[in-house]
Formats: structure tokens, C-alpha cells, sequence
């Protein structure tokens, strides 16, 4: 019988395992998700990784592709093929052995959960300050990555790049993911409740300006990371959307790249 | 435009906040704020009522505004949201279960 390898990688408190027969790859499942292993979680879900080898098959720029049906969840993109069954808590992914297709999967796979409790996944990055998480999303090249790198070191952060948002209640608190961006770097896996949502444009001074509710909504859905083609969850992450924003401060943050910016939040 | 009959698609998803209606499409998640003038159409189309009506009826009783310029304005919004699909126009009555819901804020 064929030995399989086990790893559980747990984000947002959401322990998923990834079952391999090839020892490499879990050391390098192990290596990339390092802050996230746990070993004595007990799984939610449960995917068997089929590695294969480099094709031309598995190596073509199709975009993602993401529809339910029966029951099951199907993922697709040029380098992965994945299903993903959450009523019977297992799930398959057919990929070469490379880290950034099952990367894909993962985001995919908990965009998905989310989705389900109230919560999202947002190009954003956070960090914890004072107890209290910071989120500051933007499009790619708004400075997520630049604020990450002049956070001071009484900062925790928690992703340059994806930020996790679960709702708890009626607050939300946004966890650490392992989903680096241009700083290379895995958030720490902790998480804290949100204290103000910004959004980032980069300016010649520091500055924090309100925005309307609406607009609010309009920027969030823009950053939310979402693959469905599906009317129901269109219609959650909507809900989600405008429930966060009547619940959270939702604010635009000017500024410029020094680390004063940092003596506005707090 | 002739006279028509509105009503709002049920593959949509709209919200009140912060006294605007905000509607998106779940079908290519087109995002619309609507105004005030524009919520109000939003929230009388039941497909029953003429299009002519509830301009009259809703909007000119609200709002100081000339007839003519509101049902162009009206025509102009709804032939809009038609092509996008968040509206759904029809020249006789639409069945009511075709208007989508719409959530309290």
C-alpha cells in the first residue's frame, strides 16, 4: 500500500488537510505554510493532492474557473484541477508538484467558507496595533505592500496581500494568512477583532478622509477576492459587503512612503 | 418609449444604506448607487405599474420636478438598468414573482 503524507494547514481557525503520497512536496507544504501547521488539529476538510508531472496539459494560461454543481465545488485553472465536496468534508487536486497552484486552491477553497458565515477574503494587507486589527486594502500597486514594510515593531502583521475576514457575531476579526505579496513574508497566525478599514492611495501627505457608506461598499466589493460563478454567493458576499461596512469604520488613508503614516493608526 | 411595466430582476441582490439603494447584478456583479429619485422608481417597480404612473404618482409628488424632464429621466435609468439586467421591462404587466427582493439596511 502506498504511503501517504499528511498536513493540516489551519487558516482563520479553519484546520484543512492536504494528503500527498510524495514526501517531498508535504517538506515543501511543510516549508511554505510553516506558521500554519498544525499537528494535532482535527480537520475540517480533507483534500488528496494527485501530483503529475509538467504538461502541456497543466501548464496553459486558462483563468480560473470556479461552478457548483450537485453538491460539489469545481476549480479550475491552467495549472490545477480541483473538486471539493463540503457536505461530505473531502476533496481532490490534481496539480504538478509547485506550491503556488495549491496556494490557489486554498484562497479558492476558503473564499468559498467565508462566503457561507458572513465573511471574505480582501486584497488587503492587516496588522494588529494595540490589540486591534488594521486592514488596508487596495488594488495592486496602492501600497499594501509599502505600508506593510514601514509597520514599526510593535506591529503584528498579518498578510501584505490577502487579508482573512471572519465574522464573529456581530464584529468581524481578521486573521493571519500565510498569502504573501511582494514582501515574501507570511503573516503571523493570530488574529484580532477590526478596528477600521482603509482604503490606500498613495499621496504627498499623510492624510485620513472619510468616505460615504456606499462608496465604502463599492471599493470592498472591488478588493473582495471572489472566483464563483454563482448568483447565490454573488448574492452573500453583497450581504457581507454592506454588513461590514454599517458595522466597521471604513476610511481612506493618504500617504506618503515613510513610516510617519503609522503615527495615524492606532 | 411607449408606456411599459417594470420590475426588478430576481437575479440581483440590493440593500439600503445610508438612504441610497445600492443594487448589484448577481449575474456580473455590476454595482449600481442608486439616487434618490432613482430609489424610489426602484422600490415602486412591482411590474404592475405603469412606468407613466409612477412617475406621476411617486416621483412628481416627491420631488420638484417638471413631468416631462422626470419621465425622461425615468426612461433613461431604466432603459439603464434594463441592459444590465437589473431591471426587467416588459410593455404589459410582469408576474410578481419575478421582482426581486429587497433587504431592509
Amino acid at each position: 500500500m502506498l504511503k501517504t503524507y499528511d498536513i493540516a494547514v489551519e487558516i482563520g481557525g479553519m484546520p484543512i488537510l492536504l494528503r500527498t503520497d510524495d514526501a517531498a512536496f508535504r517538506d515543501l507544504l511543510e516549508g511554505r505554510y510553516a506558521g500554519f501547521v498544525r499537528r494535532s488539529a482535527k480537520p475540517t476538510f480533507e483534500f488528496d493532492v494527485d501530483l503529475v508531472p509538467c504538461s502541456a496539459e497543466m501548464e496553459s494560461d486558462d483563468d480560473v474557473r470556479v461552478h457548483q454543481e450537485g453538491g460539489v465545488w469545481h476549480l479550475r485553472r491552467g495549472d490545477f484541477r480541483a473538486q471539493w465536496n463540503p457536505a461530505a468534508g473531502r476533496g481532490n487536486i490534481r496539480q504538478s508538484a509547485n506550491p503556488y497552484s495549491i496556494d490557489s486552491v486554498l484562497r479558492i477553497v476558503h473564499s468559498l467558507i467565508l462566503a457561507n458565515e458572513g465573511g471574505f477574503l480582501l486584497h488587503a494587507a492587516s496588522a494588529i496595533r494595540n490589540g486591534r486589527a488594521f486592514l488596508f486594502s487596495g488594488v495592486s500597486g496602492a501600497g499594501k505592500t509599502t505600508i506593510s514594510r514601514l509597520a514599526p515593531p510593535d506591529t503584528t502583521l498579518l498578510s501584505d496581500e490577502v487579508s482573512y475576514v471572519r465574522r464573529v457575531g456581530d464584529s468581524y476579526w481578521a486573521c493571519g494568512t500565510p498569502f504573501a505579496g511582494e514582501l515574501a513574508r507570511p503573516g503571523e497566525n493570530c488574529s484580532a477583532p477590526i478596528e477600521t478599514l482603509f482604503f490606500l492611495e498613495k499621496h504627498a501627505e499623510n492624510r485620513i478622509a472619510d468616505i460615504r457608506p456606499q462608496e465604502a461598499v463599492r471599493r470592498l466589493l472591488r478588493n473582495v477576492l471572489f472566483f464563483a460563478e454563482d448568483q447565490k454567493l454573488v448574492r452573500l458576499i453583497f450581504r457581507s459587503a454592506c454588513e461590514f461596512v454599517e458595522r466597521t469604520p471604513a476610511r481612506q488613508l493618504a500617504f506618503r512612503p515613510d513610516e510617519r503614516v503609522w503615527e495615524l493608526i492606532r | 418609449m411607449s408606456d411599459v411595466y417594470i420590475a426588478r430582476s430576481t437575479a440581483i441582490a440590493a440593500r439600503m444604506l445610508g438612504g441610497e439603494m445600492m443594487v448589484m447584478s448577481a449575474v456580473d456583479s455590476t454595482f449600481f448607487t442608486l439616487n434618490e429619485v432613482a430609489t424610489v422608481i426602484w422600490q415602486a417597480a412591482d411590474g404592475r405599474t405603469p412606468l407613466r404612473q409612477i412617475v406621476a404618482e411617486s416621483v412628481c409628488s416627491q420631488f420638484d420636478v417638471d413631468p416631462e424632464t422626470a419621465q425622461r429621466d425615468a426612461e433613461s435609468f431604466v432603459t439603464e438598468l434594463s441592459q444590465h439586467r437589473i431591471l426587467i421591462v416588459s410593455a404589459g404587466p410582469i408576474d410578481s414573482p419575478r421582482s426581486g427582493p429587497v433587504e431592509a439596511a
